[in-house]
Parts: structure tokens; C-alpha cells; sequence
């Protein structure tokens, strides 16, 4: 966020450890260029034409409506609660994959990465099918605690985490594949168990990794929209995030829908901007 | 020299096939309207695809009328595309590829004709009554909206936002009920789907919902219904590109035979 100083920092990690590049400034092939600035544009015109429809004028009546607080503050908590939640379950999992070499270790990694690829509401519906009150988890949740997670906040959490868990598994598996193994090995042969190894060096080790997968997860959390509203409905206050204010107002007033997507916008950006050089290319 | 000649030149087939996604990309949009040309080998003989928008909620009868359509008229393709009717609404005021909008009430067909988007009047075609929709044999003992407003019964509305969901609110205040779901579901068919996957006790959906969903759910009828009869308008919009066929399938709908197909599946006259 504070760029000017944060820049010069960046720079000067690449000076020191990075690696050289020859400039290769003239000959920048038009045939190369004309669509990567159509790919540019592609992805950018669309935020830049909700910039330009935003109501301005009507922009601080619509932003401090206590609606649109009580879905941005749901969307930030869910968003997360999903990333502990992704955290605690997803730094192991990553471990297993990329430390513990075990039969269908392949198999097992690409359902890992499942999620990524599933359309959100195939999730949602798939999530329904295990922990809905008559899901084949659900229903013993149910019978034997009490605990139904469809239209709950802890079933957004659980939509969220679904889909985004995925991000943070990849991005610390490669980063503990990129790890030396020996340094874990060294604290082996000093007496750490393979948990304190673990703790003690393992995860330092990759923080950065972890870091940016989190923000990943994040970032993907807070945007989740087809398992949310598919597993966990929408009720103002309890499960309606901002996308599903934003889906919903765009049905009656897209004057509302726009602004509510302003503020997601905003939101992603500041937070991808803010961790970027801290983290992000660190990973 | 030739090393050089050839690098430059080399991106070239990639550039061309980026091109020609980008067409292939744009013409998706657009591509499906240059078959629905009115075919020239009769006069009246109709072809061609007919795009309808239409309410969730008439997805069955307006499935089976499509089909008899296309039986009547061979040569000619209906393409249903079903949904929230704001959702509908609010793709043809943006300019999505329809010929016919059938909504599922005046005010959402009123965003559409408020746009200059339909040609002529629209006509309201069938009514639609609301029922509670249970899980079968009624393990709850609803039998009255009052019953619904019960503390711990999981009820989904639609999103009132939606036709459905206005419908329900109206007949909540008529009858002077407070009445909080679990959910806003963003179409009818979302709500009765809680129900048939036994995620929600009872949800309020239409007449016909209930019965399309066959036994999977069991309707419960209640008199506040009355004061909240949705009525559905069709209309032919005005950048139909297939107009004359367009205008054939709305005869249909409206017709004594299309009238049947529609109060089978449970919908009142007009």
C-alpha cells in the first residue's frame, strides 16, 4: 500500500538474488503484441465499464445502506473463517502430498485439485448431497448432534472452504516440493521428532508459500457464489454474501448490483495490491 | 538474415488462431439468429428457431407446447431458455437473442415493455395460484400458512425480488403474518428443490411446482393464495428475429389446445 517504499525493496531482491536477464528492447513482434493487448483489454474493459456505469451520485446512499455493510462484513468473516479453515486442513494435506510417498499419490492429488475445475454449483449441490440434513453425513449430523449446515453461516464457511481450500494445498505443495527436504532431515539427525521438524522447520520454511496460498484462498472465498447460494441459500445477514446481494439486487435495481460489485472490486484489488510485494511474488 | 526472417514471422499462425477464437467467440453470440431466416418454399410454410424466455415456473408446459410446435411445424426449432422472470427480463433489456417473453407477472414484462423491448400489448395468458409445498405425507401437519410461521420449521420462499417471492410477501400481509425462512431461494424452482432434497420443511411456490414435482412433495392449499394470483403476460419482442414463427408459437400458447397443456399442469385461465 505504501508503494513508493515497498518498490524500491522489490527491485533491490531482484538485483540481488534474482537472475539476470539480457534486454531484449527492440523487435517486439506485432503479431505477439496486437493480441496480448487484446488480451489486456479483454480482461480489463469489463472493470473499467463498471467504473464508468457506477451511479456515482447515488453511489454513498446505496454504500451505507445497512444492507450492503451486513453482506460485505458476512462476505469478509465467511471468507476467513474459510481460509483458517483451509489453513488447518489444507497445510497437511499439502505436506502429505509432497513429503509421504504413497500408493495413488496422483490419484489423489488431482481430486485434490477437483474444486478448482467443478463448476461452484456442482460443488454446492455435491456438498448438499453429503452434509444437507438428508446428506449421507448430513443426516447423522443431524440425528445424532442436532447440526444441520444448510442455511447457516457455518455452511458458507463450508461452501467457501470447499472451493477454495484447493488454491492453498497447490500453492504450499510446490513450495515444499521447492523446499530442501535435508534441512528437515538435519533437525531428524539433531532429535526433533518429525512434528517439532515440522513446526520448527518445515513451516517457517515455507510461510511464504502458505502465505500466498492464503491469499489465494482468500481472494477466491470471498468471490464464491454457486456453492454458496446452491449448499447454503441466501438469507440477509446469515448467508447472504456479496455476490449473492450483488446477483440478487441485479435482478430489481443494477444501479444497487454495480455498486455493490464496485465494492468487491475495490475490496480485491486493495487486498491483492496490499499483499502482492510482501508476499505473493515471494511465493 | 533467413534466421531472423523466420523468427519474426513465426507467431503469425498463433496470431491467426487467436483471430479466428475471437470470431469464432463473437459469432457464438449472434451465429444462432442466420438459421432462423424464414424459410422462402411456401408462402405461411413457417421455419427457423424460435427462442422463448420464459418463467421457471412453466418449464413443463411450455416444454410439452414446444414440442407440439415443432411437430406442427416441421422445420422449425423451439429453444426454451427458463428462469427467474427478473433474470429474464433483465438479459432481453441487455439484449439477449429472444423472439418471445413469457414472465410470470406484469411488473417483471413491465421492465421489458418500460424498455421498448416487446411489440404490441402484452396479453396475460394463464394464473398462477401459490401452494405450500411439503415433504410427502405431510410429516410437519402443515395446513395453514399460520402453521408455517411455527418456531423451528425450516421454510425457503423465493427471493422478493423474484415473482414468487412477491406473490408469497403478498399473501403473508393479507393475512397478517410475520414469517421468517431459512432462505431467499432465487427462483421457484430453487425453493421447491430445498424441499424435494428434504433440506426444508415446506416451502410456498406455485400450483404448479408442486404438481410437476409429482410425488416428491405434497402441495397444501391455503385461502390466502386468493389475494396473491400472479397473472402471466407473453409478448413478442421487438427485435424478434424469427417473428412470424414467434408469432405462431404465441397463438399456440393462447389457443384452445395450448389452454389445456396449461391447466393440466395447473394453471387457472385468465
Amino acid at each position: 500500500m505504501t508503494l513508493p517504499t515497498d518498490k524500491p525493496r522489490a527491485a533491490a531482491g531482484t538485483l540481488r538474488g534474482g537472475p539476470r536477464r539480457r534486454r531484449v528492447r527492440t523487435g517486439v513482434p506485432l503479431p505477439l503484441l496486437i493480441p496480448a493487448l487484446l488480451g489486456l483489454a479483454f480482461l480489463i474493459v469489463p472493470l473499467i465499464a463498471l467504473l464508468v456505469r457506477t451511479p456515482w451520485h447515488s453511489l454513498p446512499t446505496q454504500l451505507t445502506s445497512p444492507d450492503v455493510w451486513q453482506a460485505l462484513r458476512l462476505s469478509l468473516i465467511c471468507a476467513t473463517l474459510a481460509t483458517g479453515v483451509s489453513l488447518v486442513i489444507g497445510v497437511p494435506l499439502a505436506w502429505l502430498l509432497a513429503r509421504v510417498d504413497f500408493p495413488g499419490r496422483g490419484l489423489v492429488r488431482a481430486l485434490v485439485t477437483l474444486p478448482l475445475v467443478l463448476p461452484p454449483v456442482v460443488g454446492g449441490v455435491a456438498l448438499l448431497m453429503a452434509l444437507g440434513r438428508n446428506g449421507i453425513v448430513g443426516q447423522w449430523l443431524d440425528s445424532w448432534f442436532g447440526i444441520t449446515l444448510p442455511f447457516t453461516t457455518a455452511g458458507v464457511v463450508i461452501a467457501e472452504a470447499f472451493v477454495a481450500m484447493p488454491f492453498l494445498v497447490i500453492s504450499v505443495e510446490g513450495t515444499l516440493r521447492a523446499a530442501d527436504p535435508r534441512y528437515e532431515e538435519a533437525a531428524a539427525t539433531l532429535g526433533a521428532s518429525r512434528f517439532t521438524a515440522f513446526r520448527r522447520v518445515t513451516l517457517p520454511l515455507i510461510a511464504p508459500g502458505i502465505a500466498a496460498g492464503a491469499v489465494l484462498a482468500w481472494a477466491r472465498a470471498l468471490g464464491e457464489f454457486g456453492a454458496t447460494i446452491t449448499f447454503a441459500g441466501n438469507f440477509p445477514g446469515r448467508t447472504q454474501t456479496m455476490p449473492l446481494a450483488v446477483y440478487l439486487a441485479l435482478q430489481s435495481d443494477p444501479e444497487a448490483a454495480i455498486a455493490l460489485s464496485l465494492v468487491l472490486l475495490a475490496v480485491s484489488i486493495a487486498v491483492l495490491a496490499g499483499l502482492r510485494d510482501r508476499w505473493m511474488s515471494a511465493g | 538474415m533467413t534466421r531472423t526472417a523466420r523468427r519474426t514471422r513465426r507467431p503469425l499462425p498463433h496470431a491467426a488462431g487467436a483471430a479466428a477464437a475471437l470470431l469464432a467467440l463473437s459469432a457464438c453470440s449472434s451465429g444462432s439468429g442466420s438459421s432462423a431466416k424464414p424459410d422462402s418454399s411456401g408462402p405461411g410454410k413457417l421455419s427457423g428457431e424460435v427462442t422463448v424466455f420464459a418463467a421457471a415456473s412453466l418449464k413443463e408446459s411450455f416444454t410439452t407446447l414446444g414440442e407440439q410446435f415443432e411437430k406442427e411445424h416441421p422445420g422449425t426449432k423451439v429453444t426454451f431458455s427458463f428462469g427467474g422472470s427478473d433474470s429474464l427480463a433483465a438479459s432481453i433489456t441487455g439484449g439477449a437473442p429472444a423472439d418471445v417473453f413469457a414472465s410470470a407477472s406484469p411488473r417483471t414484462m413491465r421492465i421489458v415493455t418500460d424498455a421498448g423491448d416487446a411489440s404490441g400489448t402484452p396479453a396475460a395468458f394463464v394464473r398462477n395460484e401459490l401452494e405450500i409445498a411439503t415433504l410427502p405425507g405431510n410429516p410437519g401437519k402443515i395446513s395453514s400458512l399460520q402453521d408455517l410461521t411455527e418456531a423451528g420449521r425450516k421454510v425457503v420462499l423465493c427471493d422478493k425480488e423474484v415473482p414468487c417471492g412477491a406473490a408469497a410477501q403478498k399473501a403473508l400481509a393479507a393475512s397478517r403474518l410475520e414469517l421468517t425462512p431459512v432462505s431467499y431461494e432465487q427462483d421457484v424452482k430453487a425453493a421447491i428443490t430445498k424441499v424435494e432434497l428434504k433440506e426444508a420443511d415446506a416451502a410456498v411456490v406455485y400450483k404448479t411446482d408442486v404438481r410437476a414435482a409429482g410425488d416428491k412433495v405434497e402441495g397444501v392449499e391455503f385461502p390466502e393464495s386468493a389475494d396473491a394470483v400472479n397473472d402471466y403476460p407473453i409478448a413478442l419482442l421487438k427485435d424478434a428475429r424469427n417473428a412470424e414463427a414467434a408469432k405462431a408459437f404465441i397463438a399456440l400458447v393462447r389457443s384452445a389446445d395450448g389452454q389445456k397443456v396449461l391447466t393440466g399442469a395447473g394453471f387457472l385461465k385468465p
